[in-house]
């Protein structure tokens, strides 16, 4: 098993702060916000979602700001995935069909992972089957914290089977592993399991803080060790993985802390949507508003953005 | 009848526990009133004194780790065999010093007394000297009094064994180890303190006490960069300038009480302010969090 | 932009292997750099400063001046009073006219002062951290962070101090010293004007302060700040100028104490040049500080604790953790982290926001690091060097740098050198990094790092030092007392023990 490092909580927190102390102006401002918006996983996890829904939000993934090109003068990126339930991956794929934005579905009895490993492996498979192909699983907390992290393991590493035979010609799909650390609670926690995820997934797969549906899902602090348990697996083996932070991240002048956190943790290796991304829903929003700012001068409305 | 011819006696050194003579050879006279001597004591040297630092130093990191209550018990011990040399403790008193008997016992239960205080407060001056520190963020700080390490003594010439005792009580409680230089007329007290100390529980090397001329020594107290700390009482301000530009070389803490001091009285001389000026302040910071 | 598809063909199933341009490295150099944000708060700077004194702006007696430049671009900010003799005797008179009704104004009103000046310098706080980055070198992001608000945090702290000064000294009656003159450094202007202002003010003394040669400028402004508020005439009195006023101030009669903040070499100097004179003295000196890390320690945080140790203000600290004691089991892991991040510090523009490292203070402090870097060389060590940043065209710069091989024995393991420069070296049990921190004459500050308990206690409890930070490091706090042991000094600044100097008992 992997010996993880203990962390210091306060001095892991401080330094996550340090980044909010960066000052993003001018030029790295316009370059990050964009960057931001090509990293986001547009999200809904809703039991209310319908299909209807889910097809406003995939419009928005491919085209975030419609009237671009007039107002900016510009096409600004799409976002690099669509984050549904299983049962709405068919509809997402087909509205997304050759966008080039991943079918990303959460899986695997997602959000508590509560039901029978048989079960969790075969909502994966669906999901895979009808399109997705990125595969946002969580972890067996309730193994986790009863200290069974053989089992932890294993279970990833079957999900991660899966992803790996799935998809068009069997070349695999990605996988992230939903730590969900707002239950794991201490950073300790956080790190044990980040490098338990990490020794079971393969190259370009993720590991992701929180389903959203726990609070506290994603914080500075908690993806800063996660970032680190990343940057220990690159320089110790070589895997890639990459970091999504999920839940909580909302505005834009937060979505650049993370980069800066992720441009002084891993170097830039890692600033691209292969290795990093948002897990937002309304993030998308203030992005735009702050691309439009820069480049109009003037702050949007609300409505100026079309509804997902 | 003739009457017997009495037996002088003379005082050795007690370093680390044991009374050895003088390396130097050299010995003073000690008169009483009448100007008869009753005794030799020695004349330490530069010598002496290095030997004394050598064992106060080996001494002192074991002082100040035993536990504070036990400190408190040898410091009480200390004073128990004080009380047990109580006349022969008089009698010298008097007799150099030209002082009455009820004077001079009067001197050695205030000196008794004097040590029990800060028996008392071994276990206690961290309490008042340290604290808890409400600092800004997520972390517990806390200071703590240490012991800054060998402190040089130098005693007053009167009185000679409350001054004496008066100036080391604190610097022991605290777990400083000394190196005494005694009064200068009438060091013979000290020498029987030394006495008492080696058959107390004081570990040796914790006190030292030297006997010998303040002129030859006290550059040499200054000068010593293994001593962290003097303190001098009854001192000229010449001695008082030579120590304290010594001092300089190393940042020894010096302390020259003034010739004001008045060693009889408690509530001054028995307060954890003595304490205070042998002891660094730690201040110990971690972060609190799971 | 790439997608999934095209970087699948590069993919290998499992733990892919290092395939060509994928060796395991950490790559910061830009392709999303930060742009550059000067700090726009623009400070007005008059071309000439005098003295302080009496609560008026005074030339010099002599007329003597000197310059104070902006050491990243080694511009003149300004043109200041060189003081003698003559301009210190007339200080000290004004602050002892004023001690005794200063002393006399019930506790509380005299803590009331106080509170108006930290709550001035929160309010000009911006104003305070631009002037202090341009006449120091540092960072503005640490006068903005650090110096400044913890500068108003000592006044606020020592303002509650002034009418309770019994409860600290119990069973003692506290009295004011008197006439406190006080000597402070260049690397934290304004702050070590406040650690020794605050205090002494709340025991009911006043002051003559001589500002650093290199950085008189936000004394000066702290002036303005007393004017201000009020405070009366001679209560504070600052004298600019070098090494001359300094000593004219140790020397006059007049004062009763002194409190110097500076090298080990002044300090010595300033307690023989004291030595027979009855006055009281309070010194805060250098340091070759320990920081130890266990294997069992948070390396990350602690690495990030090597980092804010020794590259904080670009180790212009007397508490830098200089000498770094790591346990041979992860010497390694240690030193590949710190190169890590030294990759990642910027260096630069001291006013752009982003600096994490700033300019070194004055011509004669690189020389001296210099001096230091050479011994380290000749005496054949490695020097790591890995920050690439480009070192502007003037001003005073050093990169930030680190030796390992290093030997107790090695100059750079000794000596006290002021700059960003790290001395690595290694041990293998406990007791042996006891031994190793605690064998120097300096005794400032210590830093432990590990997750065990008991062990962190102990080794705190052995460890030579007046402040010892346990899993952190370069943790400033006004209700914290700090200070040295051995030759690093004695008395405390800050805290309750902070006290003890600025009073008789």
């Amino acid at each position: 098993m992997v010996q993880s490092p203990t962390i210091n909580r306060v001095m892991a927190d401080e330094r996550a702060a340090s980044f909010t102390k960066r000052s993003i102006k001018t030029k790295a401002k316009d370059a990050g916000l964009r960057l931001a918006l090509s990293m986001v996983d547009l999200t809904t996890l809703e039991g209310k979602d319908s299909p209807e829904k889910v097809r406003s939000l995939c419009a928005k993934a491919r085209r975030p700001m419609p009237d671009d090109e007039r107002v900016l003068g510009e096409r600004l990126p799409h976002v690099a995935a669509v984050c549904v339930y299983p049962a709405m991956v068919p509809v997402a794929a087909e509205a997304l069909e050759g966008s080039g934005i991943h079918v990303a579905s959460v899986a695997t009895g997602f959000p508590s992972g509560q039901y029978p490993l048989d079960v969790r492996l075969r909502d994966a498979e669906r999901a895979i089957a009808d399109g997705a192909d990125e595969i946002d699983m969580v972890i067996n907390r309730g193994a986790f914290l009863s200290g069974r992290y053989d089992a932890v393991g294993e279970e990833i590493a079957s999900v991660a089977d899966v992803c790996a035979a799935g998809g068009p010609g069997g070349r695999g799909v990605h996988l992230k592993v939903i730590l969900e650390t707002g239950e794991l609670e201490t950073y300790d926690n956080v790190r044990r399991a980040s490098d338990i995820a990490i020794e079971h997934i393969r190259d370009g797969d993720f590991i992701k803080t929180s389903t959203g549906k726990v609070s506290p899902a994603a914080t500075m602090g908690v993806t800063l060790v996660m970032l680190e348990a990343i940057r220990d697996a690159w320089l110790g083996s070589g895997k890639r993985i990459g970091m999504k932070p999920a839940g909580g991240i909302r505005t834009a002048k937060q979505s650049l802390h993370y980069l800066a956190m992720v441009k002084e943790t891993l170097g830039d290796a890692w600033l691209t949507p292969e290795l990093f991304r948002f897990g937002a829903s309304s993030l998308v929003d203030d992005l735009l508003r702050q691309i439009v700012k820069r480049k109009t001068g003037r702050y949007a409305a609300r409505y100026d953005f079309g509804v997902a | 009848m003739t009457n017997r011819l009495p037996i002088t006696k003379t005082y050795k050194l007690f370093i680390g526990g044991k009374f050895p003579r003088t390396e130097s050879g050299r010995s003073v006279k000690v008169c009483d009133a009448s100007g008869a001597v009753v005794a030799h004591t020695c004349r330490a040297s530069r010598k002496d004194l290095r030997n004394a630092v050598e064992a106060a130093a080996k001494a002192q990191p074991g002082w100040a780790g035993a536990n504070a209550y036990l400190r408190g018990q040898i410091l009480y011990r200390m004073a128990e065999m004080l009380e047990g040399k109580r006349a022969e403790l008089a009698g010298a008193i008097a007799a150099v010093g030209g002082i009455s008997d009820e004077a001079a016992r009067g001197e050695v239960d205030a000196s008794t007394d004097r040590l029990i205080a800060f028996a008392g407060w071994a276990d206690k001056y961290p309490q008042v000297l340290g604290c808890h520190n409400p600092v800004t963020g997520p972390y517990y700080n806390f200071s703590v009094p240490e012991p800054t390490g060998v402190i040089g003594v130098i005693c007053p010439d009167e009185p000679s064994l409350l001054g004496l005792v008066s100036l080391i009580a604190p610097v022991l409680c605290s777990g400083n180890a000394a190196v005494v230089l005694a009064s200068e007329s009438n060091p013979i007290p000290a020498c029987v303190l030394g006495e008492v100390l080696a058959t107390s529980d004081v570990p040796g090397g914790v006190v030292n006490i030297l006997t010998g001329l303040r002129d030859e020594l006290a550059e040499h107290f200054a000068s010593h960069r293994e001593i962290g700390g003097v303190l001098a009482a009854g001192v000229s301000a010449d001695h008082r300038r030579l120590l304290e530009a010594g001092a300089a070389e190393n940042m020894k803490r010096v302390r020259v009480l003034g010739d004001a001091t008045d060693f009889g009285d408690d509530a001054a001389m028995e307060s954890p302010w003595q304490i205070e000026p042998f002891v660094e302040t730690k201040t110990i910071w971690h972060p609190a969090s799971a | 932009m790439t997608t999934f598809q095209e970087q699948d063909a590069t993919h290998t199933n499992g733990t892919s292997a290092v395939g060509p341009g994928r060796s395991p490295a950490l790559e910061f150099a830009s392709a999303w750099d930060y742009a550059p944000t000067p700090e726009s708060a623009k400070v007005e700077i008059a071309d000439r400063y005098g003295h302080y004194i009496n609560g008026a702006f005074v030339e010099s007696i002599s007329g003597d001046v000197f310059e104070t430049i902006n050491p990243a671009t080694v511009e003149t900010l300004s043109v200041v009073a060189r003081g003698t003799a003559e301009d210190v005797d007339a200080a000290v008179k004004a602050a002892r006219q004023a001690q005794p009704r200063w002393a006399a104004l019930p506790a509380k009103e005299r803590g009331k002062y106080l509170f108006r000046i930290a709550r001035r310098l929160q309010e000009r706080a911006r104003e305070f951290a631009v002037l202090e980055t341009m006449d120091n070198g540092k960072p503005i992001k640490e006068t903005r962070d650090v110096d400044i608000p913890l500068a108003a945090a000592h006044f606020f702290y020592h303002a509650g101090w002034a009418d309770k000064l019994a409860y600290a000294f119990g069973g003692a009656n506290p009295e004011p010293v008197g006439v406190c003159g006080q000597i402070i450094p260049w690397n934290f202007p304004l702050l070590m004007a406040a650690w020794k202002l605050a205090p002494a003010l709340a025991c009911g003394n006043t002051c003559v302060l001589k500002p650093a040669e290199t950085t008189p400028l936000t004394a000066l402004r702290l002036a303005e700040v007393f004017d201000e508020i009020g405070l009366p005439p001679g209560v504070v009195n600052i004298v600019t100028g070098d090494g001359e006023a300094g000593a004219a101030l140790v020397e006059h009669p007049g004062v009763d104490k002194i409190a110097f903040t500076g090298s080990t070499e002044v300090g010595k100097k300033i307690a023989a040049a004291t030595a027979g004179t009855g006055k009281k003295l309070t010194l805060e000196l250098g340091g070759k500080s320990p920081n130890i890390i266990f294997e069992d320690a948070s390396i990350d945080q602690a690495v990030e604790g090597v980092i804010a140790g020794i590259y904080f203000n670009q180790g212009h600290v007397c508490c830098a953790g200089s000498r770094l004691f790591v346990q041979e089991s992860i010497a390694d892991a240690v030193v590949a982290r710190i190169e890590n991040r030294l990759k990642s510090l910027r260096l630069g523009d001291p006013l752009d926001k982003n600096t994490d490292i700033g300019a070194i203070n004055s011509a004669q402090q690189l020389g001296t690091i210099t001096r230091y870097l050479d011994s380290a060389r000749d005496e054949g060590l490695t020097r790591h060097e890995p920050n690439g940043c480009a070192l502007p065209d003037k001003g005073y710069w050093c990169r930030p740098c680190f030796f390992t091989g290093v030997q107790p024995s090695h100059t750079i393991a000794r000596e006290e050198i002021f700059g960003p420069v790290l001395a690595v070296q290694t041990f293998r049990t406990p007791e042996e990094a006891i031994t190793r921190a605690n064998n120097t004459p300096y005794g400032l500050a210590a830093g432990v790092w590990t997750d065990k308990g008991s062990k962190i206690f102990e080794i705190a409890g052995r460890l030579k030092a007046g402040v010892v930070w346990l899993n952190c490091y370069n943790r400033f706090d006004p209700a914290s007392p700090f200070g040295g042991y051995k030759e690093s000094g004695f008395g405390r600044e800050g805290g309750l023990q902070g006290l003890r100097g600025y009073v008789r008992l």
